[in-house]
């Protein structure tokens, strides 16, 4: 029943926020300068009344409010507009891209966490002993590193000077490969964009998940693991990690926010076609109905995934759903 | 049958400014079914000689000497893979404000099921059983098994951690002052609590106060320590009857009684030494009204007077 309220009490708030960042979507948009109309048809031969009719049947004769109550019967009709660049609607062109950048970001996170969770809990574990040392000060390194710096370093090393991996691309061009074969393909074109943006986040996780572990096995619970007479091992993931990992969670949930930044500079080195290097091309391009779909499929799935992360919160620290204080 | 023996214990903590001895020389036994009360003031070293029992000294703290014997084997000499199946089945502790002591994100239940499981290699449903048992007996309805910690009151929690030292039936445990921190009311109810374990179970305990009243309800012997030093062992009745140390005598008179009698309370002046300096001779002799030249040139040994043993120049 608590779960209930809590989940009930999450996902009302996520739609809010959705509800806002619509609205916030919208403004933005039409306070940016530059008339959409002349952008779209620059050709200065079209007359003026031409341009009339355009407005009138895009519905930018009508007031802000006007505007707005259509914008948002389209969205409920999944209609997110028409792109100027590629002619076609917006929900096309993002939805050609969202599997790329799905396929890329999700394994790029989950070997982050996996990898950042295991070194930090080892490092903070063993803090102050040698492996302690070097893990942190790798992790410091890749932390401060740019995504995009790492990935032209990648691709300096790995792509032209060894040449063990593609310069960019998500399959070789006129392969003909299908099935198994592509798949494997497109994993060896994964390889460098995914890393690129592991490596960033690896740091972060590894230090963040550090910390905690330092903080928690200070704590009086472990003490009386100790006491118990368990193993080592089972205090440190019985006791120590599943309390340590709950700053980690949150911060997961974060970290989506700025994956999508990590997103966009790896998918523009690696020109992966992804939603990332579409951002990079709308921007270019002045694609506004673009930019403002692919912003809002951005924000909501911010949202979303922070509603996840705090869905799962809830079921790993009891203490969330009554209220306690969390200390 | 002594089950632990400490013999020439010492342990110094290794600070900034020299070792401080925090236990220091000192011989005690506690016998098969016997509780002994370990009682002095703040920081004269209580819960490092609990800590020691356990080997759990961590830094700046180092057992500098000495032997504990726990059922014929020292533990100071033991590898920490025999400590493990020592520490939470046959040797166990309630320690000193433990509000914290209990894991957060794992049920009570599962907490005490664990410790059963790591030493008797039970399936997990029995584990369960004998958790609930445990709860009930400590006095929390097994109906809480799936509660969490935050869920519980302060004094369940401690009823908790007691359910967890005794689970696997510990032949010795340690109680580092299991009511301090908590309100009176709750305080009576656990020394009851304490009281009926040690006889349903015939629990061999160091029990640890600065309260004499509450040793005088629950202990069979007790251990007066004083900035590292032991003053005075006896048995508990003819030493709250008889005090012979000037520490002891003004630990008693020090402290309004638990069953309320009248008496007028006299502190005692001045403090405890730092144990980084402690002073020459006898360590109580500067808050002492007795002390005479000897007590300030000489330390002086235990001695058996009475059928206690004191350490004391002006006892006769
Ligand atoms: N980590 C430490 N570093 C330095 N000195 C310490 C440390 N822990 C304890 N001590 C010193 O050791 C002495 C004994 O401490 P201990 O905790 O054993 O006292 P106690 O008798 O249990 O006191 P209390 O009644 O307050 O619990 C104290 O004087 C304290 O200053
Ligand atoms: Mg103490």
């Amino acid at each position: 029943m608590k779960t209930l309220i809590f989940a009930l009490k999450k996902i009302s708030g996520a739609i809010v926020t959705i509800f806002a960042i619509v609205i916030a979507n919208f403004v933005i948009f039409r306070v940016s300068p530059g008339d959409p109309i002349r952008m779209m048809f620059r050709d200065p031969r079209v007359s003026a009344e031409a341009l009339q009719r355009m407005r009138v049947k895009f519905g930018l004769d009508k007031s802000m409010w006007g505007q707005f109550v259509d914008y948002f019967k389209q969205l409920m009709h999944g209609n997110l507009g028409f792109s100027f660049w590629q002619k076609r609607p917006v929900l096309d062109v993002i939805g050609d891209r969202i599997v790329q950048t799905l396929i890329l970001v999700v394994t790029a996170l989950v070997i982050a966490t996996i990898l950042g969770i295991i070194l930090g809990a080892i490092s903070g574990w063993k803090s102050g002993s040698k492996t302690d040392r070097t893990i942190l000060s790798v992790s410091l390194v890749l932390y401060s590193v740019p995504t995009f710096a790492m990935g032209i370093l990648l691709l300096l090393v790995f792509g032209y000077v060894l040449l063990i991996f593609p310069l960019g691309g998500i399959s070789s061009p006129a392969s003909g490969f299908t099935g198994f074969l592509y798949a494997k393909d497109v994993l060896w074109h994964m390889v460098l964009p995914a890393f690129s943006i592991v490596l960033w986040y690896v740091g972060e996780y590894i230090l963040l998940t550090r910390s905690s572990m330092v903080e928690v096995m200070d704590q009086d619970y472990i003490v009386t693991a100790r006491a118990k007479g368990l193993r080592e091992s089972v205090i440190m993931r019985k006791h120590a990690l599943r309390n340590a990992l709950l700053p980690v969670v949150t911060l997961s949930g974060v970290n989506f926010a700025f994956a999508i930044a990590g997103v966009i500079e790896a998918e523009t080195v690696f020109s992966w076609p992804g939603i990332g290097r579409l951002t990079y091309d709308a921007v270019m391009k002045r694609d506004y109905p673009l930019l403002q779909g692919i912003f809002l499929i951005f924000a909501v799935s911010v949202v979303l995934a922070n509603l996840l992360v705090d869905l799962i919160y809830s079921r790993i620290d009891p203490r969330i759903k009554t209220g306690a204080a969390h200390d | 049958m002594a089950i632990l023996e400490i013999k020439d214990l010492k342990v110094h903590y290794l600070t900034k400014e020299g070792p401080a001895l925090a236990v220091d020389s000192i011989n005690f036994s506690v016998k098969e079914n016997k509780t002994v009360g370990l009682i002095g003031e703040s920081g004269c070293g209580k819960t490092t000689t609990a800590r020691a029992i356990m080997k759990f000294v961590k830094e700046p703290g180092k057992i500098m000497g000495g032997e504990i014997i726990f059922k014929g084997r020292d533990i100071l000499t033991m590898s920490d893979k025999e400590l493990r199946t020592l520490r939470g089945a046959e040797l166990t502790i309630v320690r000193q404000e433990a509000q914290n002591a209990l894991n957060p994100v794992m049920t009570i239940g599962d907490q005490i099921a664990e410790v059963i499981r790591e030493h008797e290699h039970i399936d997990k449903r029995t584990a369960w059983e004998r958790a609930e048992n445990q709860l009930d007996l400590v006095g929390i309805s097994h109906h809480r098994a799936k509660s969490f910690p935050h869920e519980l009151s302060g004094g369940m929690r401690q009823r908790g951690m007691i359910a967890i030292a005794t689970a696997c039936n510990p032949d010795f445990i340690i109680m580092d002052e299991p009511i301090t921190g908590l309100d009176v009311i709750v305080q009576r109810q656990l020394l009851t609590l304490i009281n009926d374990l040690r006889e349903k179970l015939n629990l061999t305990a160091l029990f640890i106060a600065h309260d004499l009243s509450v040793i005088s309800e629950t202990c069979d012997d007790v251990v007066v320590m004083y900035a590292g030093k032991i003053m005075e062992k006896a048995d508990v009745v003819s030493l709250y009857k008889h005090p012979l140390h000037p520490y002891t005598q003004a630990l008693i008179n020090s402290y309004p009684s638990i069953r309320g009698e009248k008496k007028n309370l006299v502190s005692i002046p001045g403090s405890p030494p730092r144990l980084v300096s402690p002073p020459k001779g006898c360590r109580f002799h500067p808050r002492c009204s007795f002390a005479i030249d000897r007590c300030r040139e000489e330390a002086p040994e235990i001695r058996e007077v009475d059928g206690h043993s004191v350490a004391c120049h002006i006892v006769k």
